[in-house]
């Protein structure tokens, strides 16, 4: 047997444990990848998708919490002073930039209907769903919505004023099926 | 488990055995080790809570056999465990009360730790393992809370979860709390897999805590001066010396947990989880189990969401970090007057924080006044958690660090031995 020579070469060993690593690593993430996505919302869950809801069933000045893939979501008809108010706004003032217009979307007519505020019923901070009583304090400082776990006001459009969530309160996706139906889980399709 | 065995196998069937499989040398090696002669009984809580995670671990296994995982019926079968299954009046509170005794022990035993100095050279494998453990045990907390599916445990986990939700969108922070979730929200699915980690997690803090004995038999333990085993004359074998004291301990423990148990049940608990979850209506005022409360204050003292849930972490992870944090080169503080001081304080800090963790934010710690609507003005809790939250990281940040530093200790005793005989006039 000869004495191996000591050469800086990659040899044929090496490039056999370069190779057999990888193997072992590139088959180690597609065994760990099966194991880790099941624990994704699975098919049954995501094809819970859409609701509807007849806004005409709606009393001025009150809300409807409807369910939808196992949320709350706040229906709101705003009377026409808290449309004044939400609109009159300057959101210079606001942490999260948004007119009342963006967060509504138009009728079949292609108008916004400002009366009907739909927005997700979750604070934005860790998840609680915010109060809403428009007679009474509970509803917050600026007559929206107060989330007890930690201190959030919103706005009676939903937008978020003082406390530590951080962003307005989400407006799922939604349209107009009919001038009194939306469809909640969808967006209209143009 | 360093140097020579103290077994010499007798029997045949002994020598057998040990020519094989030598566990019984392992046993006897393990309880037979030298410890130092002075410990005194916080040092027991090691053995407290050694005893406490079996006990969770066999209550555990037997509730596991009549409780079902499922939104619809987990409620009711914890009721039907406290009402129907024989013994379950007992088994039941046990498991949850047992809890709360564990997180006691746990917090004793920590502050002990620091105040000792047993986090440092040459204990800070111990002390990190001991921190996983912790770690482990506020997971397993976590979600066994979540299996009854009352409301607490419903909004607990709403909350806990959207934790990771401050990460933001683009950064993966909904996949992510979608992936713990199985869903778009805390439901099924998360309750089940919650039952299903609740039950795994024990078994990981049992290999833990064998790692934490066996880091804890290289140095043996610290005591109470604080200065390391010189001769054999410092030392008393663990066996049986410290089974007797470390017993007597846990009997005494067994007995305030009987106390809570037999007669106050529900103290620890809160009574809106008497109630089923509902996803959609939160409670007025949420708040965790009490051990948690402490780092919920921090959470909340903190107004802007990211950085509240990175504080949070941050006082949990900077206790990793303490055995370099405290700088001093003696351990305990016993001879170190200003350390002493700084430390007390920090441990009513920490009750404070979790005084205030119980309360609304807005509500009031004293009123010094009332404002023009006649409403009560003055330190509110959220402020409160503020100035303590402070104090919290300036403890482990800057007080430690520089104490170690500019502190005069007082003499210390020549040897453990000198400081028990009373030899050496330098211990109190
Ligand atoms: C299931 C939980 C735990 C069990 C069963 C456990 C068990 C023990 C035992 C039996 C001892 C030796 C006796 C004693 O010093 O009291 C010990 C020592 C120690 N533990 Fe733990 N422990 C646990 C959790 C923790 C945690 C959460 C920490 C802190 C981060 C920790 C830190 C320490 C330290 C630093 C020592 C050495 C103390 C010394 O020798 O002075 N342990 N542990
Ligand atoms: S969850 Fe609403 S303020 Fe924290």
């Amino acid at each position: 047997m000869s004495t191996p020579v000591e050469s800086d070469e990659p040899t044929r060993r090496d490039f056999i444990h370069i190779a057999s690593g990888t193997a072992v690593v590139a088959g180690a993430g597609f065994l760990a990848w099966p194991l880790i996505d099941q624990m994704n919302p699975s098919a049954d869950t995501l094809s819970l998708a859409t609701i509807e809801f007849d806004v005409s069933s709606l009393e001025e000045g009150a809300q409807v919490v409807a369910k939808w893939r196992g949320k709350p979501v706040f229906i709101r008809y705003r009377t026409a002073a808290e449309i004044e108010e939400a609109r009159s706004l300057d959101v210079s003032v606001l942490k999260d930039k948004q007119t009342d217009s963006e967060r509504l979307v138009p009728g079949p007519d292609g108008k916004l209907k400002p009366q009907y505020l739909v927005a997700v019923g979750i604070c934005t901070h860790l998840g609680c769903v915010p109060l809403f009583d428009p007679k009474d304090t509970k509803g917050g400082e600026y007559g929206g919505w107060f989330c007890p776990c930690h201190g959030s006001h919103y706005d009676n459009s939903g937008r978020i004023r003082k406390g530590p969530a951080p962003t307005n309160l989400v407006v799922p996706p939604y349209w107009y099926m009919s001038d009194t139906v939306i469809q909640i889980g969808k967006e209209a399709s143009v | 488990m360093s140097g020579q065995s103290n077994y010499n196998p007798k029997t045949g069937i002994e020598k057998w055995l040990d020519a094989r499989l030598p566990i019984i040398r392992l046993g006897v090696d393990t309880m037979i080790f030298p410890s130092p002669r002075n410990l005194n009984y916080w040092w027991t809580f090691g053995a407290i809570l050694a005893v406490m995670l079996v006990s969770q671990l066999i209550t555990g296994i037997i509730l596991a056999m009549h409780y079902v995982p499922h939104p619809d019926m987990a409620f009711d079968s914890v009721q039907h465990i406290n009402r129907n299954i024989n013994w379950g009046w007992m088994l039941q509170p046990m498991h949850a009360v047992g809890a709360s005794m564990m997180f006691l022990a746990v917090y004793i035993h920590m502050f002990r730790g620091i105040y000792y100095g047993s986090a440092k050279n040459p204990r800070e494998m111990i002390w990190i393992v001991g921190m996983v453990i912790y770690l482990l045990m506020m997971a397993t907390g976590f979600m066994g809370y979540v299996l009854p599916w009352g409301q607490m445990s419903i909004w607990g986990a709403i909350v806990i979860t959207n934790l990771f939700s401050a990460i933001p969108p683009e950064a993966a922070g909904t996949a992510v709390t979608q992936w713990l979730w199985g869903g778009f929200a805390v439901d099924g699915p998360t309750l089940n897999r919650f039952f299903s980690l609740h039950y795994l997690l024990p078994f990981l803090i049992v290999g833990m805590v064998i790692l934490h004995i066996w880091a804890l038999h290289i140095p043996s333990n610290n005591n109470p001066t604080g200065i390391s085993i010189k001769t054999k004359a410092d030392t008393l074998n663990f066996h049986p010396y410290y089974t007797v004291k470390d017993a007597f301990a846990i009997v005494v423990f067994l007995m305030i947990f009987s106390y809570f148990l037999f007669f106050k049940p529900d103290s620890m608990g809160h009574p809106d989880n008497f109630i089923p979850a509902n996803p959609y209506s939160t409670p007025a005022h949420i708040v965790p189990e009490w051990y948690y409360l402490p780092f919920y204050a921090i959470l909340r003292a903190v107004p802007d969401k990211l950085m509240g849930v990175v504080a949070m972490f941050a006082s949990i992870g900077v206790l990793f970090a303490l055995p370099w944090l405290d700088t001093s080169k003696v351990r305990s503080m016993r001879y170190r007057p200003l350390a002493k001081q700084f430390f007390f304080l920090f441990v009513l800090v920490c009750l404070g924080l979790g005084w205030a963790g119980a309360k609304l934010p807005s509500d009031l710690v004293f009123a010094t006044g009332v404002d023009a609507d006649g409403h009560e003005v003055g330190l509110t809790f959220v402020w409160m958690s503020r100035i303590l939250t402070i104090y919290y990281f300036a403890f482990f940040l800057v007080i430690l660090p520089i104490l170690g530093l500019v502190e005069k200790p007082k003499p210390r005793p020549a040897s453990i031995e000198a400081s028990v005989l009373g030899t050496d006039k330098g211990d109190n």
